[in-house]
């Protein structure tokens, strides 16, 4: 499962670090340090997860990768072009090729604007079709996710969370993109209309050969998506590979804890849960060598921990951790 | 009047009266689209001690039941007459506002899901749980406060004291939700109805909050109704289930019987549906549809639009809650007669 020579994305030692006021009046200034040093890549086709808890910086990074934020350091390299080296015209004519996904499709979703009309905007804009043409390619993509046709005359507060959705993959598809960024697309949906959009988006990808970065917070939904998973904690890829060998046997204890705390729906599977000591530190104040060893649990815990940080190194078929110990 | 002693092989073995027993619960609530009954013919029960859930997806009317068990349905929101809502012998839809109030955060407490709006911004946090001890018991303010860091410091917060003092935004999610488990348990409840108490939580502070929760109940003995919409906390928490499905009680059975089979064909949908973090990648097996709208239940039984074995029985006519095994019901017509020439599920 290694990623082809060219991936389509392939981010290396990506950093964002925001610097903002607080205190009175903004007499204060703190950075907080929401990606640090983050290299990943995806092929053609492919899908990596990105699980991680809140504050990790996993939707920082989703943004970066769309170059949505600016960068601290690091590259963000589409098809071999580096995101952040684009003059603006440039950049909106890549833009085409990723798409985002959001969480919300109520709060990115114009509550003033048709279905259709959301749709066909990005149609106008990148000038892929007009009129007639345009009104056939709204409903094809309507249709294509698994709304009526009909949907196109309909305002986003007249359809249910999982129809909205809908509309916003619809959106997205519409430039048709290479690569679509997906953040948390179905963590506001219930369970029986969430599958129904987990499947849409496995569709989509077998019949469009989309690539997608697919994050969210659920390890199960991330399991059924990705062949490949990333676990990012304060910031940082911790772990990361191919899925089936990272949820078996996850070598960093931070997975470790993150995979035990989930519940398995079957009264008779019985596992030993590691519970965490504590929230997760603030990204203004990283501690310093492992992220995690405020509240790390491995009993070879020692000096190396509190004061190296450990690199992302092989751990196994594939699969890399950053771990001192583990 | 004394009558002659059975013998006490014979004597019948006394069924304790139930902690909470709901029936034919009904709410409604007035929109501009018509008449939401939002909960509509609610019956379950709850023993001391126990741990029940009461599972369904957003707009079933969990929440709402919750809400009117404690009697703080909101205008529009009506409780139907002919309701019954029985706690700890008494009657809580007859009493007095004043004497609802004495059973609220008393024997009676909730935890609602958003640990960020649930509490007063201006008041410190200790005081707030010092508040619900002198609001239900004869104490000085000095040991009401003395009472309100010794829960602090049950609920795992590490500086209770210090906590004491801090207001609601200066802790995070996690902690707020410990404080709010403090001001439910302040006064040691009989049943705690916990409607989706970590929802708004990371999985690795939700387990860490549902361990504390597990040995307080241990510790003081009480129930909880556990109110959610994750089959993994079901599987994992509950020893008995109710799973609603728009407004109405679908199914209820003992936790290891339901996942072992479920009997409803919703259950069998939703656990369907659920991906799981140890199973293999493949296609989820979605419910198709979505739940219709309170104010527009389908005739018949109100799963039969997404129902796969419905049949003209199914659109006609709403089944009962019909016997399904031991300790179990399902409102399901394939329990009672099945359609001709095809086998019940």
């Amino acid at each position: 499962m290694t990623p082809p020579a060219i991936p389509l994305l392939d981010v290396t030692g990506l950093t964002v670090h925001f610097t903002r006021r607080t205190g009175f009046f903004g007499s204060r200034r703190e950075t907080v340090q929401a990606v640090s040093g983050v290299s990943l890549a995806i092929g053609r086709r492919e899908t990596l997860g990105l699980v991680g808890e809140s504050g990790c910086g996993k939707t920082t990074l989703a943004r970066a990768v769309l170059r949505l934020v600016e960068k601290t350091s690091g590259t963000v390299r589409f098809d071999g072009q580096d995101l952040f080296a684009l003059a603006p015209e440039e950049l909106r004519r890549m833009r085409r090729r990723l798409q985002i996904v959001f969480q919300d499709p109520y709060a990115s979703l114009n509550p003033r604007m048709t279905i259709g009309r959301a749709i066909r905007e990005g149609l106008t804009i990148h000038k892929l079709a007009e009129g007639a043409a345009a009104d056939r390619r709204v409903r094809e993509l309507l249709e294509e996710v698994g709304l009526s046709a009909d949907a196109a005359d309909v305002y986003p507060h007249e359809f249910s969370g999982g129809q909205r959705q809908r509309a916003g993959i619809a959106r997205a598809l519409a430039v048709e993109p290479e690569l679509l960024v997906c953040d948390e697309p179905v963590s506001a949906l219930d369970v029986s209309v969430q599958a129904q959009v987990l499947n849409l988006l496995m569709d989509l990808q077998a019949r469009r050969g989309l690539s997608y970065l697919f994050i969210s917070h659920d390890l199960a939904v991330v399991r059924h998506v990705a062949p490949r998973v990333a676990v990012m904690y304060l910031g940082r890829i911790v772990e990361e590979g191919p899925a089936e060998e990272l949820y078996a046997r996850p070598r960093h204890p931070y997975t470790q804890a993150l995979l035990s705390a989930v519940p398995v729906p079957d009264p008779l599977t019985k596992r030993p849960r590691i519970v965490l000591p504590g929230d997760p530190p603030s990204p203004v104040n990283p501690p310093p060598g492992c992220p995690f060893h405020p509240r790390c649990q491995h009993p070879a815990k020692d000096q190396d921990c509190v004061s190296v940080r450990p690199e992302l190194v092989e751990r196994g078929p594939g699969l890399r951790a950053a771990c001192h110990r583990g | 009047m004394s009558e002659p002693l059975a013998p006490p092989a014979a004597a019948p073995v006394p069924v304790p009266a139930p902690l909470l027993e709901l029936a034919d619960l009904r709410v409604t609530f007035a929109t501009e689209e018509g008449v939401a009954r939002a909960v509509d013919g609610v019956a379950l029960v709850v023993q001391a001690g126990e741990t029940v859930g009461l599972v369904g997806e957003s707009g079933c009317g969990k929440s709402v039941t919750a809400l009117a068990v404690l009697r703080l349905v909101e205008h529009p929101g009506l409780i139907a007459h002919g309701s019954r809502v029985r706690f700890e012998g008494r009657d809580l839809l007859a009493l007095a506002e004043r004497d609802i109030r004495a059973v609220r955060g008393n024997h009676l407490a909730l935890i609602v899901q958003e640990p960020a709006s649930a509490l007063n911004p201006v008041l410190t946090v200790g005081s707030q749980i010092a508040e619900v001890i002198r609001a239900h018991q004869q104490v000085t303010r000095r040991e009401a406060r003395r009472r309100a860091v010794e829960m602090l410091k049950a609920v795992g917060i590490p500086d209770a004291e210090l906590c004491y003092g801090h207001y609601a935004h200066q802790l995070s999610g996690g902690m707020r939700q410990r404080v709010l488990i403090a001001i439910a348990l302040a006064c040691r409840p009989h049943l705690l109805i916990a409607d989706e108490p970590t929802t708004a939580l990371d999985v690795t502070i939700q387990a860490e909050i549902l361990e504390l929760l597990d040995g307080l109940q241990r510790q003081m003995g009480m129930a909880v109704l556990l109110i959610t919409h994750n089959l993994g906390l079901v599987a994992e928490r509950t020893r008995r289930v109710y799973v609603m499905y728009a407004g109405q009680i679908v199914e209820s059975a003992p936790t290891e019987a339901l996942f072992a089979a479920p009997a409803h064909p919703y259950t069998q949908g939703l656990m369907a549906a659920v991906p799981r973090p140890d199973a293999p990648r493949e296609r989820l097996a979605a419910i198709p549809g979505q739940v219709p709208p309170a104010t527009a239940w389908p005739a018949g039984c109100r799963f039969n639009p997404r129902c796969p074995f419905a049949w003209e029985k199914c659109r006609a006519e709403m089944p009962p809650l019909l016997p399904a095994g031991e300790g179990r019901e399902a409102r399901c017509w394939l329990l009672a007669d099945g359609p001709r020439g095809e086998a019940a599920p």
